[in-house]
């Protein structure tokens, strides 16, 4: 399983708000991905009434998560499909490097799947002896520059052009382009030969559809086909939770997934992968496998996070959220940045090992305004934050304050008391400036504002003083 | 209309005027206005901190001093918010509670979204000259749909431009313990919200949280900037210049 390095958060936040070259390629999320997505959603007329279809339709498959996925087991298995079940990433490792070994498999061509990150599949395979090329462009140049993903779309949104430049000279050996359509060609150029030579793809799978045991895929680079068709074996590796019950059900949710994902109304391609090759059906692969992962989403389903499994990668979230927005996907630690990710990280990875994510937000709410499926994320980064209360995790500092202003809270005698010696002190320490430098105790927030000082006098105080006069 | 005032803790403690100011408003709109006298905080801290259990006492308390009232005005959309949308999820499991804070939330209301709706004030005793520019905080515009009503109070005033920032809705960076906890990032969100007051060229900048005008007029100050003035809305409307 891909390691969780959310623990390094706060240290990871201050080294990306002063990285100048990240800074600059985030700056392009917000024309790429915010103004992209509201030049389209509108073209959706009834938006309210199709994001409550959507949260309905994952509703009622996560409700009923084991019948939706025996019926989808059925019916893929019926059209030669071989489905697995994999509880954890080191299974979904094992059971692909079987099928690989199985097949005589040297190399492998693959397509984007944020699954597989999960699993650090790449690295299981290379370990088994099978090379494995990643050929969403993305994900190409990652895999190049020995990097993480650092958002579920765009996998390297955290780069600029000139960086992809330099890193195709040196590892190509050819001489630097500059431009992003001379880029991108020697990039098909190189990645052309492995899709030839490629004796398994593996994919994601974006949807599962249970009455035709389909895998969907929606990509824009002509690279997920290519992967999905041309090699012998094609496995598609994703989650439990991405079933859904009819082709009607992926329609409604295709009307959103790309929208909200890219500003596009709708994907360059949509392939709808269906059983193995046959002499009725004589496209697609000799072998068709899917794996479906767990990986603690079962531990969700009746529990108040269930709410999560109803997510569509769609990436909306993170594109709008102004935390994600300053420091980009790899503070996150893991395989899944913004709020979708300080949610899922900690359930799948560990609340003990990724304490700053379900803190490290303002609850402003841009997140759950745009999410397809109508994920309330805000509340549920704050049940998250109960949880850690409930479980001690919180820092003694941090608990004994909340319990010292409650308490005070809740003796309004003392409370007056207090609030009125304390803003005198204070409205001292702002003299003329009535400004506060430093606050002990609250240097995260002095070492970057001042503190308005307060006037002097509580309002309660003064309102007395009015009123009995 | 008998208005059940809760002046927040922050107005109670850093910005008294605000708390006035509001009372005059309401009072233009011919409320009769009282202070509960034991009021404190709404518990909003500790909920977004996951300490349900301090919040369930304050939401308790806030219960017991608001409920009489025909409506409870809140000079913040965050503390708002926390009456109206999250006391309800704290006694989600107790009908009889529930059914009393969903009536008590539905008869809560964020100061211009009650001024502008509910009290339907058409002119306002401010007398404010200039171009401000307005940025909208988070928990009135998401949790209470506040965006409309502050516009539309502001266009009643004669010498009022508004000249939009960029952006206006984006979060100031403020988030309560966010600010202290995760300092950094706080910071640079504020920063962020900085450039554009600052691009509007406007000398006021207006909001209807304390929270985020502190923080807000923090990193102004910070930055060397000692002349933006940062005002809340209450005191816009209400400021006679006296
Ligand atoms: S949580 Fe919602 S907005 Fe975020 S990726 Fe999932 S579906 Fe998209």
């Amino acid at each position: 399983m891909m390691q969780n390095n959310a623990l390094q958060f706060k240290r990871q936040v201050t080294i990306k708000l002063a990285d100048v070259k990240l800074q600059g390629a985030l700056s392009r999320l917000q024309s790429r991905f915010v103004e992209g997505r509201s030049a389209v959603i509108s073209e959706i007329a009834d938006l309210p009434q199709t994001r409550d279809a959507a949260a309905g339709i994952r509703n009622r498959v996560l409700n009923d998560l084991e019948h939706w996925l025996l019926h989808f087991e059925r019916e893929a298995t019926a059209r030669g499909t071989v489905v697995h079940w994999a509880e954890t990433g080191e299974d979904v490792n094992r059971i692909v490097t079987e099928i690989a070994a199985q097949h005589g498999v040297k190399t492998a061509a693959k397509s984007k799947s944020m699954v597989s990150e999960e699993c650090g599949l790449n690295d299981a395979l290379e370990r088994a002896g099978v090379t494995v090329m990643e050929t969403d462009l993305g994900e190409y140049i990652l895999q190049l520059a020995k990097e993480a993903p650092s958002h579920i779309v765009a996998p390297v949104v955290h780069k600029n052009k000139e960086e992809v430049a330099d890193l195709f000279a040196e590892k190509h050996g050819l001489p630097r382009k500059t431009g992003i359509a001379e880029l991108c060609r020697e990039a098909r150029e190189i990645l052309r030969p492995a899709f030839l030579n490629a004796d398994m793809g593996i994919s994601g799978a974006n949807f599962l559809i249970a009455e035709t045991g389909s895998a969907l895929i929606v990509t824009n680079e002509g690279n997920g086909r290519l992967v999905t068709t041309l090699p012998r074996v094609h496995v598609a590796i994703t989650g439990i939770e991405k079933v859904v019950p009819t082709l009607e059900d992926v329609s409604t949710l295709l009307r959103l997934l790309p929208r909200s994902a890219t500003g596009q109304s709708i994907t360059n391609y949509v392939s709808m992968l269906t059983g193995k090759k046959s002499v009725t059906d004589p496209d697609g692969p000799e072998h068709f496998h899917i794996i479906l992962l767990d990986n603690g989403r079962s531990s969700l389903l009746g529990g108040e996070m269930q709410d999560m499994l109803r997510c569509i990668r769609c990436g909306a979230c993170m594109n709008h959220c102004p935390v994600y927005q300053n420091i980009g996907g790899h503070a996150y630690g893991w395989v899944y940045p913004g709020p979708m990710g300080s949610i899922l990280t900690p359930l799948l990875s560990g609340l003990e090992n990724s304490p700053d994510l379900p803190n490290a937000s303002t609850l402003c709410g841009a997140c759950a305004v745009v999410c397809p499926v109508k994920i309330p994320l805000p509340d549920l980064l704050r049940k998250l934050r109960e949880k850690q209360m409930e479980r001690g995790m919180k820092s003694r500092q941090e608990t004994l304050l909340l319990k010292t202003w409650a308490w005070f809270a809740l003796h309004p005698k003392l409370y007056a008391f207090a609030t009125k010696v304390g803003v005198k002190f204070m409205a001292i320490l702002g003299g003329k400036e009535k400004l506060l430098h430093n606050l002990p105790g609250a240097s995260g927030w002095t070492n970057g504002r001042d503190f308005p000082a307060p006037t002097g006098k509580t309002f309660r105080e003064l309102y007395r003083k009015e009123h009995n006069k | 209309m008998r208005v059940g005032f809760f002046v927040t803790c922050l107005v109670d403690a850093m910005r008294p005027r605000i708390g006035f100011a509001a009372i005059k408003l309401l009072e233009a709109a011919g409320c009769e206005v009282a202070v509960p006298e034991q009021q404190t905080c709404c518990g909003q801290p500790g909920y977004n901190s996951g300490d349900r259990k301090s919040a369930t006492a304050l939401a308790l308390k806030f219960l017991a001093e608001f409920e009489s009232f025909d409506y409870v005005v809140v000079p913040s959309g965050s503390c708002a918010g926390m009456t109206v949308k999250h006391y309800p999820d704290l006694f989600k499991d107790d009908a009889a509670l529930l059914a009393r804070f969903t009536a008590l939330g539905a008869r809560t209301f964020e100061l211009t979204d009650f001024l502008h709706n509910v009290a339907q004030l058409k002119s306002v005793p401010g007398k404010f000259h200039g171009t401000l520019t307005y940025h909208d905080s988070c928990s009135g515009l998401r949790e209470l749909d506040v965006y409309q009503q502050p516009r539309a109070l502001l266009a009643t005033m004669p010498d009022v431009t508004i000249k939009e920032m960029v952006e206006s809705t984006t979060c100031c960076g403020f988030g309560g313990t966010f600010s202290v906890k995760y300092g950094e990032l706080s910071t640079r969100m504020a920063d962020n919200k900085c450039t554009h007051i600052a691009d509007t060229n406007c000398d006021t900048i207006v909001g209807g949280d304390l929270g985020c005008l502190l923080n807000i007029e923090g990193r102004l100050r910070r930055n060397g900037d000692h002349s933006t003035r940062v005002l809340h809305i209450a005191e816009v409307l209400a400021d006679t210049g006296e």
